[in-house]
C-alpha cells in the first residue's frame, strides 16, 4: 500500500499555499476498520494527508534540497467526521520559514463547511542525524509528484510554470 | 514602543503554554525550559517560531542554541567548557543567567540552562533596544 493521503494536487503556488482534494472512499481499509460500523477517515490520516501537502510545500521552497519531516503537531480541531462518500479539500498555508524548520497552518473542508484545522511545524534533518542520505530516492519523490498532479498545477509566485527541480533529476 | 518586563512575560508565557502544553502557572520567571517545563529538543524550534510571529523579530538559531560553542575543540576540553569559552558564551548569550552552569560547566549541564526569565531577557533585548 502506498502512503499517500492525498490524491491530488489541485493548486501549488510556491511559498506561499497548496490545495488538494481527498476522496473519502469506503474501499480503503482505514475508512472501513477504524471504527466497525460507522466509517470514516481516521482524524490522524486527515493530519497525515496535511502533513504531505505541507511538507511538500516547505521541501519545495527550498527546491527539495532539505530533508523535512513532520516535527510536531502544534493544534488539530476537528468539527466533523469525514464520512465515506465525501471529498475533503486541504488548503495548507506557509506560516513560516527557517533555516531548520518551517510552519503551515491548514483546513479541510466538506461540501463547503470547514470540517477540520490544523497547524503543523517541520523540521530538517540535518547531515548525519537519524540516518545518512535523502529520505527518497529522487525518482520515488518525482513519481509520487507526477501521480498528485503536482507538475500539472505548480507555479512560482509570479504564475510561472517549474520546468525542472535538479534535486529530482 | 518600547514593551514593558510584563507585557513580555505575558507573551512568552502565552507561547510557551502552546508550544509545551504546560498551565500558565507552571511558567514563572524562575522555572527552566528543560526540566520544569519539559521541553524537548524539537520545542526548541516550535518556541522560537512562536516568539518571532509574537513579537515580530528574528532568533537567528546560534543565539539561543550556541551549539557552535559547544561542540567547539577550542572551548570545550574533556567534556568541560573552558573558561575562554565561559567567556564566549557570555558575550553570546549576555542575558542568560550563567552563574549555575559557571560553578559546573560540563556540557551536558548545559542543556537545563534556560529559563523563562532568561527568555524574557532575551527577547527584551531585542524587542527594546
Amino acid at each position: 500500500m502506498r502512503w499517500l493521503w492525498v490524491d491530488r494536487f489541485t493548486e501549488f503556488v510556491s511559498g506561499s499555499h497548496a490545495k488538494g482534494i481527498k476522496n473519502v472512499s469506503l474501499v480503503e481499509e482505514a475508512v472501513d476498520n477504524y471504527c466497525p460500523g460507522y466509517p470514516f477517515l481516521p482524524p490522524t490520516l486527515i493530519i497525515e494527508g496535511m502533513a504531505q501537502l505541507g511538507g511538500i510545500l516547505v521541501a519545495e521552497h527550498f527546491l527539495f534540497d532539505k530533508r523535512v519531516v513532520l516535527a510536531k503537531v502544534g493544534r488539530a480541531k476537528f468539527y466533523a467526521p469525514a464520512l465515506n462518500g465525501t471529498t475533503l479539500r486541504y488548503e495548507v498555508k506557509m506560516d513560516a520559514v527557517q533555516d531548520n524548520g518551517g510552519t503551515v497552518t491548514s483546513t479541510s473542508h466538506c461540501d463547503g463547511e470547514i470540517q477540520a484545522e490544523i497547524d503543523l511545524m517541520f523540521a530538517f534533518l540535518e547531515d548525519g542525524y537519524l540516518i545518512d542520505g535523502p529520505l527518497f530516492e529522487p525518482d520515488d519523490l518525482k513519481v509520487m509528484l507526477r501521480i498528485m498532479k503536482f507538475f500539472s498545477v505548480a507555479v512560482d509566485a509570479n504564475g510561472n510554470r517549474f520546468p525542472t527541480y535538479e534535486k529530482l533529476n | 514602543m518600547a514593551l514593558t518586563e510584563d507585557e513580555i512575560f505575558a507573551k512568552v508565557q502565552s507561547a510557551l503554554e502552546d508550544a509545551l502544553g504546560v498551565d500558565d502557572d507552571e511558567v514563572t520567571m524562575d522555572a527552566t525550559l528543560v526540566g520544569d517545563l519539559g521541553a524537548e529538543s524539537i520545542d526548541f524550534l516550535d518556541i522560537v517560531f512562536k516568539l518571532e510571529k509574537a513579537f515580530d523579530i528574528q532568533i537567528p538559531r546560534e543565539e539561543l542554541s550556541p551549539e557552535d560553542i559547544l561542540t567547539n575543540s577550542q572551548y570545550v576540553q574533556d567534556g568541560v567548557v573552558t573558561a575562554d569559552g565561559l567567556a564566549e558564551l557570555k558575550k553570546r548569550m549576555p542575558w542568560a543567567d550563567l552563574s549555575d552552569f559557571e560553578a559546573d560547566p560540563k556540557v551536558q549541564n548545559f542543556g537545563n540552562l534556560l529559563t523563562v526569565g532568561d527568555l524574557c531577557r532575551y527577547v527584551g533585548a531585542k524587542v527594546n533596544d
